[in-house]
């Protein structure tokens, strides 16, 4: 089998991988900041947030 | 009578549709505009008030995290907005350039980016804050979604009166995440958005009457006319100015709110009479009755935010 018959897939091109990559960056900086907002608010509400009456 | 099934072909795929199969080009700018950022802007700031006027003492992280989940909230059904209607964005002038009708940004994209935005605000508002208010917020992005985008907006002129609910509920949304509970207070707020939709948007309607008829939407010139039209902008002014005075009138305002709301209120009845008896191709009243609105709603609850939130709020700390 050549080089030529191998089945390369999809090739991101310059703009793709940019805007992948943006993207990326900021699904990672949201999960960050849902992070520390979770961290945070546990410091806030103290015990408290484990108690969950329905 | 329905515009819509006489014509409109409004399921037909978009010339900007990419195949499927074509890595996306969307830019996290792209993003950030199917969320409508401009709509979130006014939703935050109407619950920020309702949140701000409710009794209480809510931790001020407490209180931005609300605020937080309200704005992804609205951000989260004004994408699935655009996802549902893209076809029909398309063919507006004032909406051909949105994301997904220019192809920067696939549709099946904007439904999972919306679905996830949605569930994140809502779980997050139900544990971080309160249940009540994350079940009214749950409430407000599916009757924004499947009542008004999906039904209401291409069946019947009395869609944004019906669906204009939806850009009411962010007060008391705000005011649940205080207290946990409702009142006639938060009620009286949703009021005064909710009948204050139907002549703004109408005013609008009235001079875009040709975007909205080429694009199928029944708006209520496009089926019932322009002089009817002008005449429910009065009928729903005249409605919307006791209601702006209310909260004075019932105590939960002070003297600058009701002097806001006497003064503002005597012009947007003003400007909605000369609508009322302005004929087309003149439209300059129903620009200025548009643009006056804005301004109204806006202050009506920023003197509210300021008599009441930050009042109340130095008050507290000077006690």
């Amino acid at each position: 089998m050549n080089e030529q018959d191998k089945d390369e897939g999809i090739v991101l091109t310059e703009a793709q991988k940019r805007a992948r990559r943006s993207r990326s960056i900021a699904i990672a900086l949201s999960l960050a900041a849902l992070v520390i907002l979770f961290y945070v608010m546990t410091l806030v509400k103290g015990p408290i947030v484990l108690v969950r009456p329905i | 009578m329905s515009l819509v099934s006489e014509g409109a072909d409004f399921r037909r795929p978009l010339a900007a549709e990419r195949p499927l199969a074509e890595p996306s080009l969307a830019s996290v700018g792209d993003y950030v505009a199917l969320m409508k950022p401009r709509v979130m802007s006014l939703v935050v700031f109407t619950a920020l008030t309702g949140l701000a006027v409710a009794p209480g003492n809510l931790h001020p992280l407490t209180a931005f995290t609300a605020l937080l989940c309200i704005a992804v909230g609205a951000g989260a059904a004004g994408a699935l907005n655009m996802w549902y209607d893209a076809d029909i964005d398309a063919r507006m002038v004032r909406t051909a350039r949105r994301p997904i009708p220019m192809g920067k940004v696939q549709p099946g994209e904007a439904l999972a980016f919306g679905l996830t935005l949605s569930g994140f605000a809502v779980v997050v508002l139900g544990l971080l804050v309160n249940a009540l208010a994350a079940a009214l917020l749950a409430f407000t992005i599916f009757f924004y979604v499947a009542i008004y985008t999906a039904w209401l907006k291409r069946s019947t002129p009395q869609n944004i009166v019906i669906g204009g609910a939806a850009g009411a509920f962010p007060p008391m949304i705000g005011w649940a995440a205080a207290t946990g509970s409702l009142s006639l207070e938060p009620v009286l707020l949703f009021m005064i958005i909710f009948f204050w939709t139907p002549p703004h948007f109408w005013a609008l309607s009235l001079y875009r009457t040709e975007d909205y008829a080429r694009a199928g939407i029944p708006m209520l010139p496009v089926v019932k006319g322009d002089v009817a039209t002008r005449r429910q902008i009065l009928v729903y002014t005249l409605i919307l100015v006791p209601l702006g005075v209310a909260p004075y009138a019932l105590g939960y305002a002070g003297a600058l709110y009701g002097l806001t709301a006497l003064v503002t209120g005597a012009i947007m009845l003003l400007l909605a009479g000369k609508v009322f008896v302005e004929r087309r191709p003149d439209d300059r009243a129903s620009k200025h009755l548009f643009a006056f609105s804005i301004l109204y709603l806006f202050l009506l609850f920023a003197v509210l935010l300021v008599e009441r939130g930050w009042g109340g709020l130095i008050a507290r700390l000077a006690a």
